[in-house]
C-alpha cells in the first residue's frame, strides 16, 4: 500500500517480530490446518515490513479462516458472512492511512461474497485480500464450495459435485485486480514474500492461498499440493502478461503454479477521489459545515 | 384546509417524456420567489416514456401541508389528460389544452375551456414549445405580469444560452397574448409574501440534514423513491468533502457504511423497502459491533417490487423486525420536510451516544414531493454530540472496547490509535472483544453482554420528545397518525373545525423508543380515537396496541398507492361520527 501511517511521535521505533502480532487468544483451528501457515506468514510479513499493530486493520467475514483477526494483534473487524470486502472498502475510505488486510475463505469470498469480490477488484480499492482457499465449507462441517473440484464428494454432494469450480486468479484478473497471486500454506517463506509484496502494492491485491482442510477435504490435502506446486518466478513468468497469467492459472493437474501471476499500476479508488486529502482521513475530521459551504447549498435551493 | 386568501392548484398532465417537469418548475419558481408557499405532488409511473404523469402544484399565501383537494387550472399536454381529468374539474376552474391535437370533452358548468392554437401561434418548431405556450397562457389566467414570467424563463434557461431564452420567451409571449385576448383571468392578483422562499424535496431535506449533521460517508444503490438522496449527495460531495459511493447492491451499501462509521465517519445510506430488506443483516451487525450507522427507508407500495412510484406506509414492521436477534435500534418517522432535515442531526447524536443503528422511515409522498421552505428556518449548524468517541491520543490502560459500564455505553476508540488496539465482532464477544465461542460458550458472559447492550436503552426514551396533542382536548374524535400523514391530518382538522366538527390530532414521530405511557395518558382522555394510516393492515395500530394494550374506535386507511388528500380524512371522520364502522377506506377519484 502506498499510504503509510506517520510516526505518532519522535520516539525510536523498536523493531517488532512476528511474535508481536500474536493475538489475545490462540487459534482454535484443527491441528494441521493450513490456516496456521497463513497466520504465521501474515505475522512475519507485517513484522518484516516494519508495520505497527495500530496501523493495521484486519477485516474478515465468517468461516474458520475468518476467525483470523482474533488471533492477530491489530485492529480488527469480524463482520458478516461474505461482507468483509464491503466493510473493508468503507473502512479504507473512512481512514485511508490504515493498512487494510482482509482475510477469509473461499465460500465467504467467492460464494456469498462474490459480488463484492468482483466490484472491489474493479474499483482497485487499496487493500490486501488474503483468501484461505480450502475448497470446502469447513465450519459447517464439510459441504461443497465454489472452488471444489468436479466430482468432489461432500456432505451436500454425496454423489460428487457436478459444478465447475470458480478460478479465483483468472476471475480477479478479468475483474480488474491489479495484483493477483497464489500461495500455498505449506510454504510459509514463499507466502511471506508474496504477502509483503501484496501489502506494499498500491491497489487491490489478492492472494489466493491453498490452505488445506485436514478434516473435511481429503482430496486436496497438504501432500496433494506439495508434490504439484511450482513457483512462477522459477520460470521467469512475465507478471505484466495477463494472457499467460490466465493460462498458467488454469492449470490444475500435475503442475499447479504459485507466485505472482499478474501486477499492474493503476489509480486506486481512494487516490481518484479528491475528497480524500493526504493527512485528513474522513473519520478524523471535525464535523460541521462552514459558512461558504452553507451559502452554496442554500443558493441552489432559491 | 389552511385557508389563505390566495390558494390555488395548477395540475399538469401528460406522458413521460413530454416535459412536464419544466413548466412545473418554471411556475413553482415564480411563486416561491414571491414568497408564496408551495406543495407539489407528482403522480407518475415507472417508465421513462409514455404513461400518464400528473403534477399537482399548490400555492398559497399561508403555510400549507398538502397538495389540496381541488384543481384550479388543468394543463393538458395530451388527450389522455383531458379524458381522465375534465370530469373531475369543478366550477370556476380552467382547462388549457392544445387545440391542434386534443379534443375537449363535455365540460361541466362554470369550467372555462381554454384552447390554444399552438401551431398557428407558434414561432418554434420545438415539440416542447406547447408546454411553454401553456405556461404563458396560464400566467395570464393567474394574473401575473408577463415580465415576471420572462424573468423566470431567463433564469431557467440561462445555461442554455440567449437563443434558447429568446425562443422560449417568444413562445410564452404568444401564449400569454392569446390568453389575454380570449380567456377570462382569475379574479385575484397574485400576492407577495414577506421573503423569497427556497424549494426542497423531502429527500433533499434528508440529505441536507445528514450533511449538516456532519455525514462524511454516503453510499447507495439507486432505488425509487430514495434516489433523490443519492443525487443530492453526489452533487454536493466535493463542496462538502463527503465520500459518496454508488455500490453494487444494498448489502454492500450497508456494510460499507458500517466500515466507514467504524473509522469515525458519520455515515448513512438511503433506499426503499426492497433495498432495506437486503440491508437488514447489516443493521444487526451494527448493533452487535456497537457501531453507529443511519439507514433511511423511503417506503413505496409493496410487497416485493410492488408499485415502485406509489406511496404507502407498509414497511413499519420491516424496520421494527429488521435483522435476526433481539436488539434495540432507533426508528423515527419524520412528519414534514423540515422535520426530515431536523431529524438527521438529532438521530446522529443519538446513534453516536448509544452506539447503535438508527432507522429513518419516510415515504414517497414526503420524500419526492417538492415544498417551499423559508431559508432562515434551515439550521445548517446544528448541535453535534459524538458521545464517548475517542479519535486521538494513546492509551496504556488496557483498553477494552466493550467495557461493561454502569450505563452500558463503552468508550469507542477508532482504529489507528496507539494503545486502543481491539477487534469488533459480529459474534458474541466479551468486554475485551474475545469471541465467546473461542473458549466455551459461557452463559454468564453471554448474559452480561446482552444486558450491557440493553442497558444503554433504558434511559434513551428520556432523550426523545414525547408526542403532543394538537387541538382542543375535548374534541369529538382524536386522530392518530405517524410520519407523513401529519400534514394531511392537520389540514383535515382545520377543514372540520370550519364545518363545526371538533377533532384533535396526535401525530407520532418516534416509533422506537415509543412513548407508550404518554400516548396512553393522552388517549385515555379522548372521546373517540381513530387511527389514520397508509396501509391495509394497520401496521402502526397493531404496533401501538402491542406497546400499550390500547384499542381504538376506528380506522381510516388507504392503500391504493395515491396519498390521502384532506377530504379523504374529512369524509372518514364524518363517516365515523355518523355510524359505528370499523374502517373507512376513502375512494380515490380517478377516471380510468
Amino acid at each position: 500500500m502506498a499510504t503509510t501511517m506517520p510516526a505518532t511521535d519522535d520516539k525510536p521505533v523498536i523493531p517488532l517480530t512476528a511474535r508481536d502480532f500474536k493475538g489475545q487468544v490462540d487459534p482454535d483451528w484443527c491441528p494441521g490446518c493450513g490456516d496456521f501457515g497463513v497466520l504465521n506468514a501474515l505475522q512475519r510479513s507485517c513484522a518484516e515490513l516494519g508495520l505497527r499493530p495500530h496501523e493495521i486493520l484486519t477485516v474478515s467475514g465468517i468461516g474458520c479462516s475468518s476467525n483470523l483477526p482474533g488471533y492477530f494483534n491489530s485492529y480488527g473487524m469480524h463482520t458478516l458472512h461474505g461482507r468483509s470486502l464491503a466493510v473493508a472498502t468503507g473502512a479504507k475510505l473512512g481512514n485511508h492511512r490504515l493498512h487494510v488486510i482482509v482475510t477469509g475463505g473461499d465460500g465467504d469470498g467467492y460464494g456469498i461474497g462474490g459480488n463484492h469480490f468482483t466490484h472491489t477488484a474493479r474499483r482497485n480499492v487499496d487493500l490486501t485480500y488474503v483468501v484461505m482457499n480450502n475448497q470446502i465449507y469447513g465450519l459447517t462441517t464439510g459441504q461443497v464450495s465454489p472452488t471444489s473440484t468436479m466430482g468432489m464428494k461432500t456432505k451436500s454432494t454425496p454423489f460428487g459435485s457436478v459444478e465447475a469450480p470458480l478460478n479465483p486468479i483468472t476471475s480477479a484478473i478479468m475483474n480488474g485486480a491489479t495484483f493477483v497471486a497464489r500461495g500455498f500454506s505449506g510454504d510459509v517463506r514463499h507466502l511471506t514474500e508474496l504477502m509483503k509484496q501484496a501489502i506494499q502494492h498500491s491497489g487491490f491485491s489478492l492472494i489466493d492461498i491453498f490452505s488445506p482442510c485436514v478434516t473435511f477435504n481429503h482430496d486436496n490435502s497438504n501432500a496433494f499440493f506439495k508434490e504439484r506446486v511450482k513457483k512462477l518466478e522459477d520460470e521467469g513468468h512475465d507478471t505484466s502478461d495477463w494472457k499467460t497469467a490466465c493460462e498458467k492459472a488454469m492449470l490444475f493437474g500435475d503442475t499447479i503454479y504459485t507466485g505472482l501471476f499478474f501486477q499492474k499500476q493503476a489509480p486506486t479508488l481512494g487516490g481518484s477521489e479528491p475528497v480524500l486529502e493526504p493527512d485528513q482521513p474522513l473519520g478524523l475530521q471535525t464535523l460541521g459545515l462552514d459558512k461558504e459551504q452553507t451559502k452554496r447549498i442554500i443558493e441552489r435551493m432559491m | 384546509m389552511t385557508v389563505g386568501s390566495f390558494d390555488l392548484t395548477i395540475a399538469i398532465g401528460g406522458e413521460a417524456g413530454q416535459g412536464i417537469a419544466t413548466p412545473g418548475d418554471i411556475l413553482a419558481r415564480i411563486f416561491v420567489r414571491r414568497g408564496l408557499h408551495l406543495n407539489t405532488y407528482n403522480a407518475y409511473q415507472s417508465i421513462i416514456r409514455g404513461g400518464h404523469i400528473f403534477l399537482y402544484l399548490r400555492v398559497c399565501d399561508q403555510e400549507i401541508f398538502t397538495h389540496g383537494d381541488k384543481i384550479d387550472i388543468l394543463m393538458c399536454l395530451n388527450q389522455d389528460t383531458m379524458d381522465r381529468h375534465l370530469q373531475l374539474m369543478r366550477p370556476g376552474s380552467w382547462v388549457l389544452y392544445n387545440e391542434d391535437n386534443i379534443k375537449p370533452g363535455e365540460a361541466g358548468d362554470g369550467i372555462q375551456l381554454c384552447p390554444l392554437p399552438v401551431t398557428k401561434l407558434s414561432v418554434s418548431r420545438n415539440r416542447l414549445s406547447q408546454n411553454t405556450m401553456a405556461v404563458g397562457a396560464a400566467s395570464h389566467l393567474l394574473g401575473l405580469d408577463f415580465q415576471v414570467l420572462e424573468e423566470s424563463l431567463t433564469l431557467r434557461f440561462q445555461r442554455q444560452g440567449q437563443a434558447v431564452i429568446d425562443e422560449n420567451v417568444s413562445v410564452a409571449r404568444a401564449g400569454y397574448d392569446h390568453s389575454v385576448a380570449n380567456f377570462e383571468a382569475f379574479d385575484q392578483t397574485v400576492p407577495t409574501g414577506p421573503t423569497p422562499l427556497a424549494v426542497w424535496s423531502g429527500n433533499e431535506a434528508l440529505a441536507m440534514g445528514g450533511a449538516a449533521a456532519g455525514v462524511k460517508f454516503y453510499a447507495a444503490y439507486p432505488m425509487s423513491p430514495a434516489t433523490g438522496v443519492l443525487h443530492w449527495m453526489a452533487q454536493n460531495a466535493r463542496n462538502l468533502g463527503i465520500m459518496v459511493r454508488q455500490v453494487e447492491d444494498e448489502i454492500g451499501v450497508a456494510n460499507m457504511v458500517i466500515g466507514a462509521a467504524h473509522t469515525g465517519c458519520r455515515a448513512m445510506c438511503a433506499t426503499s423497502g426492497g433495498g432495506f430488506a437486503l440491508m437488514t443483516e447489516a443493521v444487526g451487525s451494527a448493533a452487535m459491533m456497537e457501531i453507529p450507522a443511519v439507514f433511511i427507508d423511503v417506503m413505496r407500495a409493496g410487497p416485493s417490487t410492488g408499485v415502485p412510484t406509489k406511496t404507502e406506509q407498509g414497511d413499519l414492521w420491516q424496520v421494527l423486525g429488521a435483522s435476526q436477534g433481539d436488539f434495540e435500534r432507533f426508528i423515527v418517522a419524520p412528519t414534514t420536510p423540515a422535520d426530515c432535515f431536523n431529524t438527521m442531526p438529532e438521530l446522529f447524536n443519538l446513534t453516536d451516544k448509544y452506539q447503535c443503528p438508527g432507522i429513518v422511515v419516510t415515504d414517497l409522498l414526503l420524500s419526492e414531493g417538492r415544498f417551499s421552505i423559508a431559508p432562515d428556518l434551515i439550521d445548517m449548524h446544528p448541535h453535534i454530540d459524538r458521545g464517548e468517541l475517542i479519535t486521538k491520543g494513546s492509551s496504556t490502560d488496557g483498553y477494552m472496547r466493550y467495557k461493561d459500564t454502569e450505563t452500558g455505553i463503552s468508550p469507542r476508540a477508532v482504529p489507528g490509535l496507539e494503545g486502543y488496539v481491539h477487534v469488533v465482532a459480529t459474534d458474541e464477544h466479551d468486554e475485551n472483544s474475545q469471541l465467546l465461542s473461542d473458549e466455551f460458550t459461557n452463559p454468564h458472559k453471554r448474559r452480561k453482554m446482552v444486558e450491557k447492550r440493553a442497558r444503554k436503552f433504558k434511559v434513551a426514551i428520556n432523550d426523545i420528545k414525547p408526542p403532543e396533542l394538537e387541538g382542543s382536548a375535548d374534541a369529538e374524535i382524536t386522530l392518530i397518525g405517524w410520519g407523513s400523514t401529519y400534514g394531511v391530518i392537520r389540514e383535515a382538522v382545520e377543514i372540520l373545525a370550519q364545518e363545526g366538527v371538533a377533532v384533535n390530532h396526535l401525530p407520532i414521530k418516534w416509533i422506537v423508543p415509543f412513548h407508550g405511557e404518554v400516548i396512553t395518558d393522552i388517549l385515555s382522555k379522548s372521546k373517540r380515537v381513530v387511527v389514520v394510516e397508509n396501509s391495509f393492515s394497520g401496521q402502526f395500530y397493531r404496533y401501538m396496541r402491542s406497546e400499550t394494550g390500547l384499542s381504538v374506535d376506528g380506522h381510516i386507511r388507504k392503500y391504493d398507492g395515491e396519498p390521502f388528500i384532506p377530504h379523504h380524512i374529512v369524509d372518514g371522520v364524518k363517516a365515523h361520527l355518523a355510524e359505528k364502522i370499523e374502517c373507512f377506506v376513502p375512494y380515490q377519484e380517478a377516471i380510468t
